[in-house]
């Protein structure tokens, strides 16, 4: 195969498109921030100009080639002047999700002997500077917004702009340094240090190089095509590679332009104003937005309701004409016309995608309902699937080509099969060069160049893959049925009223499942049917809101096989939360952990009791506690509606 | 430097002493709190300070001018502003709106150019939306830019209230409770933001507040009053060992009595 990386012309490494992109249209847009209610927006050539000077100002502090700057703060556009400086200056950058705990952002910074930190605010930087005797291989922590901060007086600790101050100075001194470091880089240096949220025991960094990033953007978008007139919304954590897919690769391959929100609260209001062309967001964004559109519409006027009742069913027709690849009657592509000027066109302008061309979901599955209500209104949303350790991307759905089941077909350049043990390997450019100081997971990963992914999947006949869950969390019952935990976890998820949930079972008699109910929409459906309650614990323990989760248990249980059903449910007390450790930052459940703090309740789902009590305290981020007294109810399957357990 | 004096204030309504003999001063970029027990006269001394009521004897001096006889407006043009108790913002107007409003003393221009949005005024209508836009990112309260206050949470609509009082760009800043009906997280949030208008703006503040563990926390002198009558004055460890207030909030030990 042909390296997609001459398509480049030698520009191979992000410094290199950063400089191109400058010279070539400097005055074309290419960052925009929403600061002070303005979009502010920064030319490719302001652009360049902040990285090179940062850069040269890590170089004056003393940076050499092969250190690593780590990044920890929200979506500005001072995070990835900062990496791509680490990289001009030979280094490469980690990113830290700015929501971490301390024990996390201290292994990640010492893990990955960091040079530099770079914080974004006062509360990153207490995080960092109380730390810092713990982390003997920190030369400089830089901040980038000084609000709070005037006070401080640390020897190591300065701004953003007397870094690039720095970089000036020694920029007069030695005016052809930029262009030998920059020149000095090639495809094959580690651009980034990714740590992945690890669902057991700490993270572990991924190498990937420029190669990997580039190459996996440009063969992407051969069958997703972005253009250098589009407008992107960075809003995920920079430190996903997704993120780093979208608004570092692909955005410096194809220059277009890269818009950060105000605030992470402004987002939604943000995408509005801007309109994207391409969009990029992992299941539980979308389905926000489809149940904020849902309780939006429950408050809104009869008439718009009426609209509303009318139209989608229309658009939902469509939808499963294109998807079963049927041609859609001349009628119904009136009707649909009609729903798109009377509905559809103002629904989507009011979430901002009126110009969304391309929109695409990742890291978990999503709801065939989301995906229908998507594609009814003409948003062209598709499942991609990867891993970090493949630079993020290997397989993609293709046009109209989609089934709600698969996560599409591999990009050009990467082959897939499926080892004997069922698991997903792919192999392509994109597949990244080792873990940091970690030979031994990378032995595990890398096997010939083939990237294992702990996924069990299959391929089916019109070469779509289908992941059914990760190869180890597949489970045996006591019995020795087979079941995926995680596979009816998502399908209980795929209601609204059900936020998170989690199947025990493993060596048990039957499948039981622990419950967090969506306060947004059973709260608004308790208003609805005249059901007053205070709390998310009093919510939950109401025998009508067992009634309702029950409805929706039952519907995924007619679509599994009948050994492995839910036979008992409880809705749990608090929701969980990955400050107490129970998910991870991105959202995944830590089976063992909550296992283990919810044993009570566990037995009670196996015990003969129709119920259990509840004494226990919960942390809050702040380290205060609360307690929480109440009496959960176990809800068995089969039994007769209405009446409390 | 005394940025604020207040000498041998007097106030009764009829019968009543509300404040008798309060002398205290503030000195500039100080946070100065005001504390003491239900009725102890700290609205009041609040209220006179801002220009609400009037004295029957005394004075009070800020930047070395007697203000005691001046209009709340007057004041307010000097560079005193404040919040109130219970939230006194305009509730079906925007956030934006209501802290535009706080700009008013700093506008000149009339009302045909106002309305035609034309050339001094066109500039000064745009200076006046980058201070506001400055304190809007100060106070993290962008996401309700647009909102209807009265359709936002109580402690929100506390942090646009002191957004509000911010907007006049005051030399002097009267909370009165800016903490008061707010929960840990708010209360925690209020402190951090009273404290950084302090620290980076230099506002000298005067606040009331009832909760010690804030008071004593955050500012740099107190003043404690009782049954209007200043019985204590100084910095928060002092004040806390002082016998009348611990005898004020506490009540007379019983062996003594």
């Amino acid at each position: 195969m042909a390296d997609l990386l001459e398509r480049l012309g030698g520009d191979d490494t992000f410094p290199k498109l950063l400089v191109r992109n400058a010279a070539r249209h400097g005055t074309k847009v290419a960052l925009r921030e929403k600061e002070f209610g303005i979009w502010q927006p920064f030319t490719w050539s302001e652009y360049h100009d902040h990285v090179r000077d940062f850069s040269l100002g890590l170089v004056a502090l003393g940076m050499q080639p092969g250190d690593k700057v780590a990044i920890i703060g929200d979506n500005r556009p001072e995070w990835i002047w900062s990496e791509i400086a680490a990289q001009a200056a030979g280094g490469a950058s980690v990113g830290l999700y700015q929501d971490s705990n301390l024990t996390e952002v201290a292994y990640v910074i010492d893990h990955c002997d960091a040079a530099f930190v770079v914080a974004e605010d006062q509360e990153q930087v207490d995080k960092i500077l109380d730390m810092l005797d713990k982390l003997p291989k920190v030369r400089n922590v830089v901040y980038t917004d000084a609000r709070g901060l005037r006070k401080y007086r640390h020897p190591r600790l300065l701004s953003f702009e007397a870094v690039e101050e720095k970089g000036r100075a020694l920029a007069a001194a030695r005016p052809a340094l930029w262009a030998e470091n920059v020149a000095r880089g090639t495809a094959a240096d580690c651009a980034i240090v990714s740590y992945t949220s690890g669902t057991t025991g700490f993270p572990k960094g991924a190498m990937l190089t420029f190669r990997n990033l580039l190459s996996m953007a440009l063969a992407l978008n051969d069958v997703d095509p972005k253009r250098p007139d589009d407008e992107f919304v960075s809003f995920l954590p920079l430190a996903w590679i997704g993120e780093q897919m979208m608004a570092l690769s692909a955005a410096l391959a194809v220059g277009f332009t890269v818009n950060f929100p105000e605030e992470p609260e402004t987002v939604m209001e943000n995408i509005r104003e801007i309109g994207p062309d391409v969009m990029f967001a992992p299941p539980r964004i979308w389905e926000n937005l489809t149940s904020t559109v849902q309780v939006k519409i429950m408050d809104t006027t009869p008439f718009k309701r009426f609209m509303y009742e009318r139209c989608l069913p229309i658009g939902r027709k469509v939808a499963e004409l294109r998807f079963q690849k049927k041609p859609v009657p001349l009628h119904l592509g009136v009707a649909w016309r009609l729903a798109y000027w009377g509905l559809f066109r103002a629904l989507k302008d009011r979430l901002g995608f009126t110009r969304l061309r391309s929109a695409s979901t990742g890291g978990a599955a999503l709801g065939p309902d989301v995906f229908r209500f998507f594609h009814a209104l003409g948003v062209p949303l598709k499942q991609i699937y990867g891993q970090t350790e493949i630079s993020g991307i290997s397989c993609i759905h293709r046009g109209d080509d989609i089934q709600f089941h698969t996560v599409g077909r591999p990009i050009p350049g990467t082959d897939l099969r499926i080892s004997e043990r069922g698991e997903i390997l792919s192999r392509s450019e994109a597949v990244f060069a080792g873990y940091y100081k970690n030979e031994e997971a990378t032995r595990d990963a890398l096997e010939e160049g083939w990237l294992h992914s702990g996924d069990a999947g299959y391929l089916t006949e019109d070469g779509h893959l289908v992941v059914i869950d990760r190869i180890k969390d597949v489970m045996q019952l006591a019995d020795g049925t087979q079941y995926s935990p995680q596979f009816i976890e998502n399908r209980l998820k795929f209601s609204p009223y059900v936020k998170e949930a989690v199947v025990v079972g493993k060596g048990r008699p039957y499948l039981t499942a622990m419950l967090n109910i969506d306060m947004g929409v059973v709260g608004k459906w308790a208003e609805k049917s005249r059901i007053s309650y205070t709390t998310y614990t009093d919510l939950s323990a109401k025998p009508e809101v067992y009634d309702l989760v029950q409805k929706e248990v039952d519907v995924v249980n007619q679509t599994l096989p009948a050994a492995a059903r839910i036979r008992k449910f409880v809705l749990l007390y608090k929701e969980l939360d990955a400050d107490d450790e129970e998910l991870t930052r991105t959202r995944k459940v830590r089976r063992g952990f909550v296992e283990e703090r919810y044993k009570v309740v566990i037995e009670a789902l196996y015990g003969d009791r129709g119920a259990v009590d509840i004494d226990t305290t919960i942390r809050f981020q702040d380290g205060k506690t609360a307690r929480i007294q109440t009496t959960l109810l176990v809800r068995e399957l089969g039994q007769p509606r209405g009446k409390a357990a | 430097m005394a940025l604020l004096k207040v000498k041998n204030l007097f106030l009764h309504f009829r019968g009543v002493t509300a404040l008798s003999d309060v002398s205290f001063e503030v000195q500039a970029g100080t946070l100065h709190a005001v504390i003491g027990p239900n009725g102890a006269g700290k609205t009041s001394l609040l209220n006179c300070i801002s220009g609400v009521y009037r004295p029957q004897r005394g004075e009070i001096h800020f930047d070395d001018s007697d203000i005691t006889q001046l209009s709340p407006a007057a004041r307010t043009s000097l560079g005193i502003a404040r919040t109130f108790q219970n939230i006194a913002l305009f509730k079906g107007m925007t956030v934006l709106d209501n802290l535009l409003i706080g700009r008013h003393g700093h506008q000149d221009s009339g009302v045909l150019a106002g309305g035609l949005y034309w050339g001094p005024a066109k500039k000064e209508e745009i200076a006046n939306r980058e201070v506001v836009e400055d304190i809007i990112d100060f106070l993290e309260i962008q996401h309700i830019r647009k909102k209807v206050v009265g359709t936002l949470a109580y402690g929100l609509q506390k942090r646009v209230e002191l957004a509000r009082a911010l907007a006049l760009e005051p030399r002097l800043l009267l909370l009165d409770e800016p903490m008061a009906g707010m929960n840990a997280e708010e209360k925690e949030d209020m402190v951090r933001f009273i404290l950084d208008i302090n620290e980076d703006r230099g506002t000298t503040m005067v606040m009331i507040e009832h909760d010690m563990g804030v008071v004593m926390g955050v500012s740099h002198r107190v003043t404690v009053l009782s049954f209007g009558e200043k019985i204590a004055d100084g910095s928060p460890e002092h004040v806390q060992a002082d016998a009348a207030v611990q005898e004020a909030y506490l009540g007379r030990s019983q062996a003594e009595g």
